[in-house]
């Protein structure tokens, strides 16, 4: 009744490619945006910032990362956690190198840095496909971690083997280390996912992005079009790991201020990536955001309710949310292959037929 | 002999030994693919379920005790009873095999035709699934498993070995058992694929879906077999590993460690998953022995991954895997 298209006219092809067509959608979206800038800030305090917002906001980078090489170009990796772990390390070791340069350019190097590398372990992709190149991946994690836990100039030799975020700002704000206030948290981690987002959104919808998803539906066919599968798997994982990466720094610098690198990046990190997109919707911005919400949200919730409610024991209650990761996984994967971001697109088909379907 | 040698030998020996079980549940993985060109990551906690059910019930602890006790405030562990080895070992196959019916019926039955990047990730849910089950079902407390299996060094060797170089070998009795009864495990899968009706409904399965149907072969017996002899081996693998190092969650990344030997080895291939993880056995092993120590040691946790990758780049297929023609 309410979300029509009709009387919205597009009077030029710009109108009409734009990311929202609908109108109800661009105001729904302005007013998140106007909400997440202008007033989750004023509110947010650390219990917020720290359970939810902070991750939420770093782990959609990270699926939207995943999501590009997995989703749209159809390449399955399971080494996010150590293309993390790459971001946070090279963003370390640049703020105590280079104290003086911005953090926000360390953020954006670390990313660029773990794109090399994500290129380098990507190149086996050229020669083996499906679940090969996945555990060839598993390589790339296992590696990785150990590099970073073995070679102590990595670690700036440090007797604990840690990595501590020193304090940085931007623009007089402190953004990391222990005395970061809730809000600037959260304000570095917003402003680094709505540009990202809109990064992807407007590759994935260009040139590049139909390459990709020409590879992941028929490499041979796309490749016989004059798609170079080279460039496109190339660019794919340099562009996914860039994402990963910036997400790794993040997590490091602004959410944990300390991190080891097996721990904070293994192997579970991966597959909770990996979980995210297939539960938010593979191929889908929006669904890396869903997916990213629901997993970070569902824990929460289960241990608030099991363990606050009913007071169950916490490890019963964390065996009890593996079950249910996995059980959602299987029944999704069933039921809605394409997760939430269908289940998204189709309540909006529905809604504008709403209230005479036929 | 130069005493370095000897190490190198000992070192090999053992890392021969490991590559058994490493095979062992290469197997599993091997047979279902075959069957139902699945890859069943989920594999490594069916050994760990496996092994866990097989402790659970030795024992006679009430399963889901911990829920009960959460849920109803009661104080149950254990039935006051202890089942002998062998019948424990048929129960856990039994629960295996009901295991295997309950993923084919309503997993497996619902993901035909879906592309095997799909079923994959779904092995990997129900992995996530097994895991929480198992612990919630069992406890997630380090446990031994004892079911009889000589452990300790071998006397025998080490003496015979002393008597010859003058050094003696340490090697594991429960390392030997373990290869022993890998080999029979082997050969009887060969002899069941080989010589009976289900064993050759089973490789026309593995050959082509449509054809085998086509004759009357019934698929989803035929899943609910191999998935069930898949639990049985992991049954197998996670008695070995369980007596080795105790059943505890580390067992099921054992699975991952069988992911490079199944590269090396080919997917398809049974002797390609047995000398796969005796490559990945004795590699690691004597890498870790040889040039560890310059780099800091503990290479055996990405050591095989990144054979396994430099390999593939020059043999996609593996050692013995078909080789992987693209029609379009």
């Amino acid at each position: 009744m309410f979300y029509r298209e009709a009387g919205d006219f597009k009077t030029s092809y710009r109108d009409d490619n734009q990311t929202f067509p609908i109108r109800l959608d661009r105001m729904g979206y302005y007013i998140l945006m106007f909400v997440a800038f202008l007033v989750v800030p004023f509110f947010i305090n650390d219990y917020w910032v720290n359970a939810v917002f902070a991750p939420f906001l770093i782990y959609a980078i990270a699926a939207l990362g995943l999501n590009i090489l997995t989703g749209y170009a159809g390449q399955v990796s399971l080494g996010t956690g150590g293309f993390m772990a790459v971001g946070a390390y090279a963003c370390y070791k640049l703020m105590t190198g280079f104290p003086e340069v911005s953090i926000v350019i360390h953020i954006i190097l670390a990313g660029g840095i773990t794109a090399m590398v994500g290129v380098a372990f990507g190149l086996p992709s050229l020669r083996i496909k499906g679940f090969y190149l996945a555990v060839a991946t598993l390589a790339a994690q296992f590696f990785l971690v150990w590099l970073f836990n073995k070679v102590p100039w990595f670690y700036n030799y440090s007797a604990s083997g840690q990595i501590n975020a020193p304090e940085r700002s931007v623009f007089g704000v402190i953004v990391t280390g222990p005395n970061t206030e809730a809000w600037a948290k959260y304000m570095i981690c917003l402003v680094f996912v709505v540009v990202l987002a809109w990064v992807a959104r407007n590759l994935t919808r260009g040139m590049m992005g139909r390459k990709w998803m020409g590879i992941r539906d028929m490499d041979i066919a796309a490749e016989i079009i004059g798609v170079n599968p080279l460039m496109a798997k190339m660019s794919a994982f340099a562009v996914s790991s860039f994402f990963v990466g910036i997400a790794g720094a993040l997590f490091f610098a602004v959410y944990l201020g300390a991190a080891e690198a097996g721990e904070a990046f293994g192997i579970n990190k991966s597959f909770l990536i990996l979980f995210m997109i297939i539960i938010g919707g593979l191929g889908s911005i929006f669904g890396s955001f869903a997916g990213a919400a629901f997993m970070v949200l569902m824990p929460v919730l289960l241990k608030n309710v099991l363990v606050g409610g009913m007071g169950w024991p916490t490890d019963l209650a964390a065996h009890f949310e593996f079950m249910i990761v996995g059980g959602l996984i299987v029944i999704f994967l069933i039921v809605e292959p394409h997760g939430l971001a269908q289940l998204w697109r189709l309540t909006k088909e529905k809604l504008r037929l709403w209230p005479f379907p036929h | 002999m130069p005493e370095q040698l000897l190490f190198a030998m000992e070192v090999t020996l053992n890392g021969l030994m490991a590559g058994v079980l490493y095979a062992l549940v290469a197997l599993g993985f091997v047979l279902i693919f075959k069957a139902s060109g699945i890859f069943n990551y989920a594999q490594g906690v069916m050994a760990l379920f496996a092994a866990l059910t097989l402790v659970g019930i030795q024992q006679g602890q009430v399963p889901f005790a911990h829920l009960i006790n959460a849920i109803f405030g009661t104080e149950v562990h254990h039935f006051p009873w202890h089942v002998p080895s062998i019948i424990a070992i048929i129960l856990a196959a039994g629960v295996m095999v009901l295991f295997a019916w309950i993923v084919e019926k309503y997993i497996l039955q619902h993901l035909i035709g879906q592309p095997d990047i799909i079923l994959f990730m779904a092995t990997i849910g129900l992995a996530y699934f097994m895991e929480g089950f198992g612990d919630i079902m069992w406890g997630s407390d380090i446990k031994t498993l004892d079911v009889g299996l000589p452990q300790g060094m071998n006397m025998a060797i080490d003496e015979a070995t002393y008597n010859m170089f003058g050094y003696g070998f340490f090697i594991d009795n429960l390392d030997i058992v373990a290869t022993v009864v890998a080999a029979l495990l082997v050969t009887s899968l060969v002899i069941f694929s080989q010589y009976t009706k289900q064993g050759r409904a089973l490789r026309a399965v593995a050959d082509d879906h449509s054809a085998a149907l086509s004759v009357g072969i019934s698929l989803r017996f035929i899943w609910v077999l191999v998935w069930s002899i898949a639990g049985f081996v992991a049954l197998v693998a996670g008695i070995m590993w369980g007596a080795k190092s105790g059943v505890q969650f580390s067992l099921s990344l054992i699975a991952l460690k069988a992911l490079p030997v199944l590269m090396l080895g080919g997917f398809t291939s049974i002797p390609g998953a047995i000398i796969g993880g005796l490559i990945i056995g004795v590699g690691e092993q004597l890498f870790e022995f040889a040039i560890g120590p310059m780099i800091g040691g503990a290479t055996q946790n990405w050591f095989a991954y990144v054979l396994a990758l430099i390999f593939l780049i020059f043999r996609p297929q593996g050692l013995f895997g078909e080789k992987i023609i693209e029609r379009v």
